[in-house]
């Protein structure tokens, strides 16, 4: 039995790294797998905690999780199709036009 | 006789069923009627087959057949019906109420006002039938029956005020109903602005009788009550009785304010008859009678004028009547003269006011008769001069001898309703006035003198008019027929063989018992022989010239009128045109303009004083505010870049914030 707070850690790492890809990246694609990186360490957190605390309420959550990042990088993919189709770039530096 | 024995079974009736005390309740019912009528009409005439007629005609026969049921009240034997009123409304001391009062004299008023009216409205179908306004014609009848109605069941002068206003407008409009015509506005307006002149008095006499009883109520009969207590003020007393002379003087045109009834004949030919002859002329009789109390505890001299008013009057109108050739003025001045009757029976004190009031009564029938009669003739031959008459008894029968029976009435000639009521008149004058008795007798013969000259000159000789006249239509004959029938018949109510039912009826404080003094009546009968045989012998045969010509000075002074409608003219009426309406115009020009200019001036200055107070300060502070956060945008826009990623870590960096706040708060 593993430990909580090495799981722990081991989600915040890969929160951090998501957080470093939505910011850092430039390919929109790659921003879309860092967004599922961060939702992931939350399931990990919520499996974690619902293990420790025997109670089932946390993995069903996940569960529930897991389905909305599905719709959710269904719609993100087809915002990136359309972005491709007009600019011709996935680039989201240019992808600026919606300024002062 | 007849009355005991009708007494007694009605008496025993009235005790089994109760019918008569229970119409008696509702009298208010038969004013309401017309005046419910008269918006059905307006509104809906129109679209009515009949043209709305249908409204005022059964409006009028329910009244009517109301109205004899209270009648029948008193035939048994019933009391006066005076119940508490309805709250108006109260100034102070002052308690307004209005209610019915119901005695003889307004049960008989009641009868006479419907029945001519419905003899009106059924006869107007014809006369007036294809005539403009029609519609609107009976709307008006309508509403002045409600008024006269409520003038005569009011129980307190406020509400007999208001019926006799709207009486007045009511004349004005009928009067000048065709008023395409100029000659027939202005005998509007002049009919309306003189009998205002007696309203004015009316009004004062009101104020001084509400002061007389200590401004505590305006109804009649408490009216009485206070000013034959102790304390009323004599003084206050016999003003009022002559202020509400005044208004009697205007409503029924006596002397000096007579002038307008004339001139009122330019109106339909009905309305003349329900209006300036039947009914509103004689609310001005009614009026002295209704308030009869004011008068007895007046100063005698107050009924001495009355009586030296109604001697001129009859007299100077029976004059008059004699040299007219327009047979509508013929009558009107008859009805002058006839008015000032009444007004005489009633200055002789309260042994007059049933002989005054049963002249009325009768009158009221006889005068509409011939009244619908000229009408019916006039229709005929389309013109209102006796010397476009003559010789119209063979084309037209039943006006014949309708007008004939309604002439001889008013001539007194026994036993029709005017030997009736004018014998009595003069009994009661030979008994209480000598002088008046002769003024009354003469009258008499000239009576009978200017009738016989109508009935000469219209149905005897040859027919002299254009075209061939023809006789009316039965709804113009049907109330002819009737109102004859009821000018013979209705004088026997005051016989005093018969028992002098009236009297039971009509009186002032007790019953009256009619007496008959058999010389008089033979006297009254000579009377109007004379004035029958005078006329008869003058106007026989067809004349081109007026035997009454023949006193040339008199002639002229009588087609003048005695020169008062001139007088008036230049004393009064063109001065004020001339003289006081420029004055009028000047202060409107000068002061009137002055003031609203002077108005208008200081308004303009404010407004643009607070015109610039608006734009320098209100405008500056809502364009600073706008002007400010116009700047704070601007410079607040350059944060958003359109980069999703800076975004983002502004985001980021606000959830790393909050949380080391919260940390540190927790």
């Amino acid at each position: 039995m593993i430990r909580l707070p090495f799981v722990l850690l081991f989600s915040a790492f890969l929160f951090s790294a998501g957080v470093y890809g939505v910011l850092a990246r430039r390919n929109a694609v790659m921003v879309l797998m860092a967004i599922e990186l961060m939702l992931n360490a939350v399931n990990v957190n919520l499996v974690a905690f619902s293990s420790s605390l025997h109670d089932v309420g946390g993995q069903i959550f996940a569960l529930f999780v897991i389905a909305v990042a599905a719709a959710e990088v269904g719609i993100g993919l087809a915002i990136v199709i359309l972005l491709f189709r007009n600019r011709a770039s996935i680039n989201v530096d240019e992808v600026n036009l919606l300024k002062w | 006789m007849v009355a005991a024995v009708v007494t007694a079974i009605a008496a025993a009736e009235a005790e089994t069923t109760g019918v008569a005390t229970g119409a008696i309740q509702y009298a208010w019912v038969i004013a309401l009627l017309p005046f419910i009528a008269a918006p059905l009409i307006l509104f809906f005439g129109k679209r009515t087959p009949g043209q709305g007629a249908v409204f005022g005609i059964a409006a009028l026969g329910a009244g009517f057949v109301m109205a004899l049921a209270v009648l029948f009240h008193f035939v048994t034997g019933g009391g006066t019906y005076a119940p508490e009123g309805i709250e108006w409304f109260e100034i102070g001391p002052l308690h307004l109420e209005v209610g019915q009062y119901v005695d003889g004299l307004t049960a008989v008023m009641l009868v006479v006002v419907t029945a001519v009216s419905l003899a009106v409205h059924v006869y107007s179908l014809g006369y007036m039938h294809g005539d403009v306004r029609f519609t609107w014609f009976y709307v008006v009848l309508s509403l002045f029956t409600g008024a006269m109605l409520t003038v005569v069941i009011a129980d307190n002068l406020l509400l007999l005020l208001v019926g006799w206003e709207i009486m007045g407008v009511c004349s004005y409009l009928l009067i000048g109903h065709w008023y395409e015509e100029h000659e027939n506005s202005s005998a509007a307006i002049k009919a309306f602005i003189t009998t205002r002149i007696g309203d004015v008095p009316f009004l004062f006499g009101i104020f001084a009788l509400i002061f007389a009883t200590g401004f505590t109520t305006t109804n009649i009969a408490e009216i009485g009550e206070s000013i034959a207590g102790p304390e009323a003020s004599s003084a206050l007393v016999t003003a009022a009785a002559l202020l509400l002379f005044g208004g009697a003087i205007g409503k029924s045109a006596q002397f000096p304010l007579h002038v307008w009834l004339p001139d009122a004949m330019a109106g339909p030919t009905p309305v003349s008859a329900l209006i300036h002859a039947a009914t509103m002329v004689a609310a001005g009789v009614y009026l002295v009678g209704r308030m009869f109390e004011v008068f007895v505890h007046a100063d005698p001299f107050v009924l001495t004028i009355v009586s030296v008013i109604a001697a001129i009057t009859t007299l100077g109108a029976a004059f008059l009547a004699l040299v007219q050739d327009d047979i509508k003025r013929v009558l009107a001045y008859s009805t002058l003269s006839q008015l000032a009757y009444m007004v005489a029976g009633l200055s002789l004190g309260p042994e007059g006011v049933t002989a005054g009031f049963f002249h009325l009564f009768t009158h009221a029938f006889f005068k509409a008769l011939l009244f619908l009669g000229a009408g019916s003739l006039i229709h005929a031959v389309h013109s209102n001069n006796m010397s476009d008459m003559g010789g119209l008894k063979d084309e037209m029968p039943v006006t014949f001898w309708t007008f004939l029976i309604g002439s001889a009435a008013l001539a007194g000639v026994f036993p029709l309703a005017g030997f009736w009521s004018k014998d009595e008149l003069l009994v009661g004058a030979w008994e209480h006035n000598q002088w008046l008795f002769f003024v009354l007798l003469a009258v008499a013969v000239m009576t009978a003198f200017y009738m016989t000259r109508c009935v000469l000159l219209t149905f005897f000789g040859r027919y002299v008019g254009e075209g061939h006249p023809h006789e009316s239509p039965p709804v113009m004959t049907g109330p002819l027929v009737g109102l004859a029938g009821a000018s013979v018949v209705v004088g026997f109510l005051g016989a005093p063989q018969l028992g002098a039912v009236f009297g039971d009826w009509v009186y002032f404080e007790h019953p009256h018992d009619a007496d008959f003094v058999f010389w008089v009546a033979v006297v009254g009968t000579l009377a109007a022989a004379a004035g029958i045989l005078g006329g008869y012998r003058l106007y026989r045969e067809r004349r081109e010239r007026d035997p009454l010509m023949a006193f040339p000075r008199a002639w002229n002074v009588l087609q003048h009128r005695y020169y008062i409608d001139d007088a008036y003219m230049r004393g009064i009426v063109y001065p004020i045109r001339d003289r006081a309406s420029a004055g009028v115009n000047w202060t409107n020009q000068h002061v009137l303009d002055g003031a609203v200019n002077g108005a208008a001036w200081v308004t303009r200055g404010l407004a643009t004083f607070i015109s610039w107070i608006d734009r320098t300060f209100v405008d500056g502070v809502v364009n600073a505010v706008g002007g400010l956060t116009g700047a704070t945008g601007g410079l607040l826009k350059y944060l958003q870049t359109g980069n999703v990623q800076w975004y983002a870590v502004l985001l980021f960096a606000g959830v790393v914030v909050l949380t080391i706040v919260f940390v540190q708060i927790a």
